[in-house]
């Protein structure tokens, strides 16, 4: 299998990474070559496999409904690039 | 053409936890911004979520309220988008393995006629925070504090056939979580959003047109509306030689309208995939027994034995039971009072008919159940009439005190001494000798002048039946 440039751009926009013109031929070919591999393992025949959720054969422990992280905004806003009223600014959402 | 319509909805119930579902952070509704959002809730670079164990508890007891089918095994999906009220650039859903699968509900109509509604799924999932579009100097504001907060999804399969069932089935899935204690229901604040996707295909078609999926309802009366005008919209398009998109439409309640949202670009390509920082939840039977055990009596139970019972008609009982809170307080008036019948008038009646007009729930009635069956209580043993139980009801309201204490002061306590109303009845007899000669003429309408004139001279406090029974005898001389 092998992907058109404009489907690796796409990727590239899904994951809002940047990426440059020339390397696109580049990224095309390696992402095929994982799909290659991922067609390969469709091959095989996993009927009567329970599909696998998690390489660990573990399970989720869950966390009792007890509130234990206070308030700490001023800490955690000391990073954003810009804070008004409380809130986080962003460049404008627009619906 | 004839058209047929054909709805889904799809219900976000806000669980009624303390903290989210992935954080140990607070979720109470008004906080000031981003106090209520940790390091979790703000996607910071390191953290784990860990599942908050009231939320499956809670999914659990509605899937065991609706028959659902309870997998042992549940699994979460990153759903990816890039939106800046939730910042790790994903929400934490669930695809294939939702915690609560195939259930289903019955709904009831005006007319009596009830209908079984499929239900495909819920699963657990985090809301995302509040994007506040105000000037901030060409900014948007981002509040966090409900990035987290434990949705339920609740997808209904698309069985419904018109707004009315849509807002019928929306209702009953609205009591049915309230009764559960699972959410708050408050659809103001957003606890309970309903979703619709709608589409119309001509009658007798067996495939379903394409749909479009309407959102931004905050109340039942917009989502019959919202459902109306999407309806006529399609078939004026289809008819006019259009097609419907397959798109998200926002409902504006002020111009009664649904719009197009202008579509976030390739929005829908979510790409799901398990989420590695979560385990496979196991659910294990003796949790779901456990749940089982503990579910209280829910609305389809409780409006039976409210019928069986009290003997009420299916359509009160309905309505006593569509909330917890009201049929807990008829049952308690009914307890003091010991008329069905009678606190069913009085609590649909005037109780509800004030409530309505200010806008008040239940639960903030200024008249305490008690209250009111202790009123109906001397209405029983004839202490005072229907007639002036209204004012002695209005004056319990208006916080004068209880039933008996008004009565007294008032003087309103009936005058059943067979004497006094005699002596009253004389008096107006006196008093109108010409209506009394034409009505010994035979104009026996009159009966019901003499009785008014009686019933006011009394104040209203003359006990009907033996005014009635009184005046008779003495009108005929």
């Amino acid at each position: 299998m092998s992907l058109e440039a404009s489907e690796v751009k796409k990727i590239a926009h899904l994951a809002r990474i940047a990426i440059r013109e020339e390397d696109v031929a580049g990224y095309a070919e390696s992402i095929s070559s994982i799909l290659g591999l991922v067609e390969q393992m469709d091959a095989v025949d996993t009927s009567g496999v329970e599909p696998m959720a998690h390489p660990q054969e573990a399970v989720q422990r869950l966390r009792e409904d007890v509130v234990s992280e206070p308030n700490q905004r001023e800490k955690l806003q000391a990073n954003a690039p810009a804070v008004e009223a409380g809130l986080f600014l962003v460049p404008q959402v627009i619906e | 053409m004839q058209w047929e319509t054909v709805i889904g909805l799809e219900i976000h119930a806000q669980l009624a936890t303390k903290t989210k579902i992935f954080s140990g952070a607070a979720t109470a509704y008004g906080a000031e911004p981003n106090t209520q959002a940790c390091a979790v809730d703000l996607g910071l670079p390191g953290v784990l979520p860990v599942l908050n164990k009231e939320t499956v508890r809670m999914a659990v007891k509605f899937g065991v309220a609706i028959g659902a089918q309870l997998d042992s095994r549940s699994v979460f999906a990153r759903k990816n988008y890039f939106y800046p009220d939730l910042p790790k650039g994903y929400q934490i859903s669930q695809m294939d393995l939702p915690i609560v699968g195939v259930g289903e509900l019955q709904i009831e109509m005006e007319d009596g006629e009830s209908k079984t509604i499929g239900i495909t799924r819920a699963h657990l999932e985090e809301d995302a925070g509040k994007s506040l579009h105000d000037d901030f100097h060409g900014q948007s504001g981002i509040d966090l504090n409900r990035a987290g907060t434990p949705l339920l999804e609740i997808v209904s399969e698309p069985d419904l056939r018109s707004a009315k069932e849509a807002v019928v089935y929306a209702k009953k899935i609205h009591s049915l979580v309230r009764y559960l204690e699972i959410c708050d229901g408050n659809m103001q604040e957003g606890s309970f959003r309903c979703d619709a996707n709608v589409s119309v295909r001509p009658v007798g078609q067996k495939e379903y047109g394409t749909r479009a999926e309407v959102k931004n309802v905050n109340s039942f009366r917009f989502l019959e509306r919202a459902i109306n005008f999407e309806v006529e919209r399609q078939i004026d398009l289809i008819e006019s030689g259009g097609t419907v998109a397959q798109e998200t439409r926002l409902y504006d309640a002020n111009k009664n309208e649904t719009r197009s949202m202008r579509s976030k670009e390739e929005a829908n390509d979510y790409r799901y995939f398990p989420d590695p920082d979560l385990l496979p939840v196991v659910i294990e039977a003796s949790f779901i027994e456990a749940v089982r055990a503990d579910l209280p009596e829910l609305p389809d139970e409780k409006k039976a034995r409210f019928i069986e019972e009290f003997s009420l008609s299916a359509y009160d009982a309905g309505v006593l039971t569509a909330s917890r809170e009201l049929a807990a307080y008829y049952e308690e008036v009914n307890a003091v009072c010991g008329e069905p019948k009678l606190a069913v008038n009085w609590v649909m009646g005037d109780l509800s008919g004030l409530l309505n007009k200010e806008g008040k729930e239940i639960g903030e009635s200024p008249v305490s159940a008690q209250r009111l069956g202790g009123m109906l209580q001397r209405i029983v043993d004839k202490t005072i009439s229907g007639k002036i139980a209204k004012e002695v009801f209005e004056a319990i309201w208006n916080g004068e005190g209880s039933a008996d204490e008004i009565i007294a002061k008032k003087g309103l306590k009936q005058i059943t001494d067979s004497g006094a109303i005699e002596g009253i009845i004389d008096e107006v007899i006196a008093n109108n000798p010409n209506q009394l000669a034409q009505y010994r003429d035979g104009k026996e309408k009159l009966m019901g002048f003499f009785v008014g004139q009686v019933m006011k001279a009394s104040k209203g406090k003359a006990n009907p039946g033996q005014v009635n029974q009184l005046l008779k005898s003495k009108l005929k001389g």
